[in-house]
Parts: structure tokens; sequence; C-alpha cells
């Protein structure tokens, strides 16, 4: 007996040109904040844009996002609604603001069963906010979609850097692209973690600074689009698209 | 209509299944889908007919439901789901995920929600059969 709905993931996301996987390893780095921030600027600029919470367990780009009453329409499978210009489908339309007590056969399963029901329209990028650690959600990310890019999130602390080189062996071993790595919550002028990236062969994307008014900017994206964190993020991304477009050159 | 887009991957899953057996014409696909997906049997039916083509033209689908059975990690207790105690909207969710079901489903026993689904979740080629 086999699982039919891995057979149509590829489908599902043909019209998808470029599938981000933030990622990085640790909880508590900004990858929630930094993906939502990421996918409205893409979209701002023009690009179509999609945003899938992967953390099922624990959801949160629908609070920085202030995302309350959109719900998924339903024409042969899950069509995700439009939220602040994005494409946003979250687990939370089905717990609402419950718990959902996961083990990861459980993730699994939700991850392959919302992959192969969604239909995302036509788009430039589908951004996926992982959940930390390094497990179901992840395995089966890289090995169930093909064109996934990883894009690794990190803090100044040596202990999240930690994941971050377990995460970088793991990928590269598997012959999986990373875009490169961003450090997030900066704070000194330390050159430690840009350093270790290079000895990775990691693209150092940038930098953000800790912003302590990004709490006031939650649940509201024009807002969150005014912060420290969206200036750094912006910049982040003109460099991640003019590296893009410079690998196609090539 | 969520079960069409089950019945497309059951198509392709059965598509995929039947190039590996070098399978020209298929002449039935048996295909188990379980009790928590709540899917209403006669849509999907409908879907899988509607989307067989070529080498599918004359095969048959049959389906099977498999009750949903479910398993206390705390206290051992075992019970078969049943969406009577469950308000609409609860069971809308589980229909669309089922493993929200630990969102909504207790043990009747110990009030847990930390159960396995031991059968019954889930959508499954269990066969194909046609000639070479």
């Amino acid at each position: 007996m086999s699982d039919p709905r891995t057979s149509i993931i590829d489908e599902r996301l043909r019209n998808v040109r470029s599938i981000i996987a933030v990622s990085g390893g640790k909880g508590g780095v900004g990858k929630s904040l930094f993906s939502s921030t990421l996918a409205l600027i893409l979209a701002e600029s023009g690009r179509k844009t999609g945003l899938f919470d992967l953390d099922f367990t624990s959801p949160s780009t629908n609070l920085i996002l202030g995302i309350q009453d959109a719900k998924p329409a339903e024409d042969k499978g899950i069509i995700p609604p439009k939220v602040h210009g994005l494409e946003y489908m979250s687990i939370v339309y089905y717990s609402g603001d419950r718990a959902a007590p996961l083990r990861g056969v459980d993730i699994s399963n939700a991850l392959i069963e919302l992959l192969a029901v969604t239909i995302w329209d036509d788009l430039d990028f589908l951004i996926l906010d992982m959940p930390p650690g390094i497990s179901d959600a992840t395995l089966d990310l890289m090995r169930l979609i093909k064109k996934i890019e990883f894009l690794i999130i990190t803090t100044p602390s040596q202990l999240a850097f930690e994941t971050v080189k377990k995460l970088t062996n793991l990928l590269s071993a598997q012959n999986l692209p990373i875009m490169g790595i961003v450090e997030n919550m900066k704070t000194g002028n330390s050159q430690n973690i840009r350093e270790q990236a290079c000895k990775l062969n990691l693209r150092y994307l940038g930098q953000i600074p800790y912003d302590q008014q990004i709490e006031n900017a939650i649940g509201n994206p024009a807002k969150l689009l005014n912060t420290k964190l969206a200036k750094a993020t912006k910049q982040i991304t003109q460099r991640m698209l003019h590296t893009r477009k410079t690998d196609l050159a090539n | 209509m969520h079960e069409w887009a089950l019945a497309e991957a059951a198509v392709a899953a059965a598509s995929e299944a039947a190039e590996k057996e070098h399978l020209k014409e298929i002449a039935e696909v048996r295909i188990r889908i379980g009790q928590l997906q709540q899917i209403d049997n006669e849509i999907f039916k409908f879907a899988l007919e509607q989307l067989k083509t070529g080498k599918f033209k004359q095969a048959r689908f049959k389906v099977k439901t498999v009750k949903a059975t479910l398993k206390c990690r705390v206290c051992g207790n075992k019970w078969s789901f049943d969406r009577k105690n469950l308000d609409q909207n609860m069971v809308e969710a589980i229909h669309f995920v089922p493993e929200i079901a630990h969102t909504y489903i207790k043990c009747p026993k110990c009030g847990s929600p930390d159960f396995d689904i031991l059968e019954g979740r889930g959508v499954w080629l269990e066969s194909i059969r046609g000639a070479k």
C-alpha cells in the first residue's frame, strides 16, 4: 500500500517558481517574524507571494500579520485566502486559538495532507515558515518538495549557530540548496557569525539589528514594514534577489 | 470538494503504480480511506470517475472506508471515533486536517489529548490490477 497524497504534491506546486524554507533549527531566533516580513516585502515589490506557516504546534505568523477572519475557500481543494497581498495558509484556520498537541507522525501527516490539498495560485515565491528543530517537517520537505531552497536564520549566539552547523551539514550532504544565512537580533559588532558562515561556505545575506520596538508592530503589517527589522530585511531581500539573478545568469 | 483533491492524488498514485508495473490497461484500483478523513464517498467516487482517462478508462475504483480507532497513550484506553460528540466546526476542521482531532478529541476515560490513531486516517492505494 502507498500513500497517494505524496504523488500530487509536485503538481500542486507546479506554478510556484521559488519555494524558500526559512529554517534555523533553534526556536526563538525569529523565523516567523522574518518569514512574515520577507513575504510582505516580496508582495509589496509586486511579486506574487504565498506564506505557509508550517509551525503546526506553535503557529504565530497569523498573530504577526494580524489575521483574524480569513478562511480558505474550497474548490477541488483548499484555496488559501489572500491577506495583505499574500496567499496565506496556516493550520490556525482549523485549530483556532486552541493547542494542537501533535506528535511527529501527526505533524508529518498533517503536512502531507495540506501539501496535497492546498491549491496555490501562480506564485513567484512561496515562503515556508519552518518549525524549530531538525525533525519531521524538515525531513518531509527535503523528501517531498523537489525545488525547495533553504534560508537559514540565526542569532549571534553560538548556541543557535551550533544548530545551524548541524542543519547545514544535513542539507549539504543531501545536495539541497542553501540560499544563505541571516543573522538576526544583532547587538554588537562581532564578526563571529559572518566568519563562521564563510567557513561553512554559507552566503552571509546580512544582519538584522535587535529591535526593542518590534512588539509594538505585532499584528499590524503597515507598522511592521516600518521597523528596523523590515528595513534590514529589505536589504537582505535585494541581496537575495540579486544573487539569484547572478546565479541564473551563470 | 476537498474530496476532488484527494481523488486527484489517488489517480496520480495509481498512474505511477501502473507505470512501474508496466500495465497498459487498468481493470481495478482499490483505495482505502480512513474514517477520520470524513470523506463524502459519493463525491469522491464521482471525482474518480471524472478523472479517469487513458489506460484508466475502463477501470473500476473500489473504495473502502476504514473505521478510526484511537488509543490513549496515558491510560491505554482504546475507542472508536464518533463525530456525534463534536460540533459542526470541529467536524469540518477534522475533515480538512484529520490530525486536528488532537485539538478537539480527548480520551473518554482519562481526558488526555495524547492518543495514537491506530487506524482509520489517511488515504491509501491498496492495489491496482490490469493487463500488461
